[in-house]
């Protein structure tokens, strides 16, 4: 696998291109490259699990001369999030995508978004990272319009402005670290600031990084665009936005250049908690007044992230006990998997019950789940994870990163995650309560079941929220091991210059 | 008389004969710099997407100058939605080929002698991949932009008639 590590990026990027040459002559063969690529992209990441750390010189240009390219526990694990989510997606698109136009147009965009995201994943190089995150940002902004209705148009261009500041910020903050290193190799990179340390630049770029990755991550102050834009695509590609793009992007690139490169640090620990804390109760309380289905999950999903981020940033902290550090972060990484996991399954539900009964107005539907049993089903499984409802995923990691929080001192936060919890189980017992249960309206009587290929991802993200929470008490979590170990080892990630 | 003076002398379409006339010399001009600027793009500035856009903007000349039913005739959508994909496409197979040499993107031609055309491996074959590109999706987003005016334009055009009227 070593020898083929770049394939990440060149498999999509190239299906990307010869699948609008090949729709010239027959739009069919699209969903059968879409399926190709994203199947052996998926085994080629999880195989990539059981591979031992290791770097990679594109075009055999030593470091810190070329192009390099880490791969870790945390890349490994981000590998498999991106491309299992992004294989279920496409087999949810085949049939869903035929209420829209220009089939494989959407696939191509779709593939260069998988693209741009195994890059930022898998790259070792900051400008490699930026041009990576632009891949996967402009293909996400055309995604989110490709509905070209009123809405979405409106939702995409908001996205493509803030995005478009937020990439500014971050391309200014790698040209800070240039003029101050001369260097853009990330390991290197993490070497020479550590003999500069915290000035007042660094200082600068932190803060410029934040504020851009923060918005990829839509913390608090910088989540505008969020409610607008995960309604307003396509369902699979809000499963993926949401279960994807805003944690490879956002708190992916966040961890690794904040542990990695910057090291741990009091402040910006500080600064990251404040953020998560404030996304968790902002959004939440958005979350429960909404009636639009999908502009529900999306507000949940701005309060969910704010769990990652808060467990990311106790682990940031180097001043209390690291065994409290390392279980914070442990809980963040473990729970950006189980949102990975429910919210990408809550988004497809919706799609299923958009593309059946034509509407995402909570209270017109009603009484669903005896018109479509498995759909409700797995949307309440994912519900309950969300919530946090024992023994689901869910419930495990928020415990993890509460019981982090209160050995750690933090008796405000503490209590405040807890709280948040209540309010997404009210809020998603409102969800249950509106559309599958009650009384069915009489306009839907005729509705089916969704069709095989909607219902198969659905079933399949169902039993992985079902499964992780019940066995985790039983299994040891060396995947999640591996990726924390990653962070929180500044001088192995350092080491890769000299090839590991 | 041929077609390319019906063309310039036809006022219906595009801009003045004059500008037609002018833009029939600077065309050829103009195709042959960007064609320079890519050929030579690994031994001088340039490259690929200076001349990508240098070549590009003869199209886009040729619009204004004769409207855009010439510029599609050279080059129609289904031609530049074929170019440049396949310029993308040749890039990505060509940093695939280097698994050759064992390595993605690894330079497996051979380097000949510096300060020479046909030198530096497999960077003038980059050159050219992304020149077409670039050519190709600069025109195509050119074209996208000119539905929207055209339309417009016309409509203008027609408000107008009825106020004279």
């Amino acid at each position: 696998m070593q020898t083929y590590y770049p394939l990440f990026t060149a498999i999509p990027l190239a299906a990307a291109f010869l699948n609008l040459l090949l729709s010239k002559i027959s739009m069919k063969v699209s969903d059968y490259i879409a399926f190709l690529v994203t199947g052996i992209l998926a085994v080629m990441a999880v195989r990539m699990l059981f591979e031992a750390p290791f770097i990679y010189a594109v075009g055999n240009w030593r470091p810190p001369l070329g192009i390099l390219l880490v791969s870790d526990g945390l890349s490994s694990l981000m590998l498999v999030i991106i491309n299992v989510i992004g294989l279920l997606a496409v087999i949810f698109s085949m049939k869903y995508m035929t209420t829209y136009t220009a089939k494989p147009k959407y696939y191509s965009l779709f593939m260069l978004m998988i693209a741009g995201m195994n890059g930022v994943v898998i790259t070792g190089d900051m400008f490699n990272l930026y041009v990576f995150l632009e891949i996967a940002s402009i293909a996400s902004y055309a995604l989110v319009g490709f509905g070209t209705g009123k809405r979405e148009l409106e939702a995409s261009f908001k996205y493509l402005v803030l995005g478009g500041v937020a990439s500014t910020a971050i391309l200014f903050g790698i040209a800070f670290l240039y003029s101050i290193t001369g260097t853009l190799n990330m390991p290197d990179l993490a070497q020479q600031l550590e003999t500069i340390g915290m000035t007042r630049t660094v200082g600068f770029v932190v803060a410029l990084f934040i504020m851009g990755f923060g918005l990829k991550a839509s913390a608090v102050p910088f989540h505008a665009w969020l409610p607008d834009a995960h309604p307003s695509a396509p369902a699979p590609i809000s499963a993926m936005l949401s279960g994807v793009l805003i944690k490879a992007l956002g708190i992916y690139t966040i961890m690794r250049i904040m542990f990695n490169i910057i090291g741990q640090n009091e402040l910006i620990s500080a600064i990251i908690m404040f953020l998560g804390a404030l996304s968790m109760v902002v959004g939440v309380l958005l979350a429960v007044g909404q009636s639009d289905f999908k502009r529900m999950l999306a507000y949940h999903s701005i309060s969910q992230m704010g769990y990652v981020t808060i467990g990311v940033g106790l682990g940031l902290n180097p001043k209390i006990d690291p065994a409290v550090a390392a279980l914070g972060l442990f809980g963040g990484l473990f729970h950006l998997v189980n949102h990975a996991v429910f919210k990408s399954c809550l988004f497809l539900c919706s799609g299923a019950f958009e593309y059946r009964t034509g509407t995402r107005e909570k209270h017109e539907m009603g009484g669903l789940v005896r018109k479509m049993p498995v759909t409700s089903t797995t949307c309440s499984i994912a519900s309950l994870s969300i919530s946090g409802v024992p023994p689901f995923n869910g419930f495990w990691s928020k415990l993890i990163i509460i019981l982090a929080l209160i050995k750690a001192g933090y008796w405000i936060y503490g209590p405040i995650a807890v709280l948040v919890a209540f309010i997404t189980l009210i809020s998603f017992i409102r969800l249950q309560t509106g559309v599958m249960f009650g009384k069915l309206p009489e306009k839907f009587s005729g509705v089916k079941e969704a069709p095989f290929a909607m219902t198969l991802p659905l079933i399949l993200l169902a039993i992985l929220c079902l499964g992780i929470g019940i066995a985790y008490p039983w299994i040891d979590y060396g995947l999640l091991q591996a990726a924390r170990d990653a962070l929180l080892d500044k001088m192995a990630y350092m080491n890769y210059l000299i090839g590991g | 008389m041929d077609r390319l003076e019906q063309e310039i002398r036809d006022t219906s379409k595009g801009m003045t004969p004059i500008v037609k006339t002018i833009t029939r010399f600077a065309i050829g001009i103009i195709v042959i710099f960007g064609a320079y600027i890519i050929l030579y793009g690994h031994l001088t500035p340039g490259g690929g997407f200076a001349g990508g856009v240098i070549l590009a903007s003869s199209y886009v000349l040729l619009t204004l100058a004769f409207g855009k039913d010439m510029a599609l005739s050279k080059m129609g959508n289904t031609a530049a939605s074929i170019l440049d994909n396949s310029g993308a496409l040749a890039f990505v197979v060509i940093g695939l080929l280097g698994f050759t040499g064992g390595y993605f993107f690894y330079n497996f031609l051979p380097k000949g002698e510096q300060f020479q055309l046909f030198s530096a491996g497999f960077i003038p074959l980059l050159n050219i991949a992304i020149g077409v590109k670039v050519t190709a999706s600069l025109f195509a987003i050119f074209m996208a932009l000119s539905i929207f005016g055209r339309f417009i334009y016309q409509a203008a055009e027609g408000e107008e008639r009825e106020s004279e009227e």
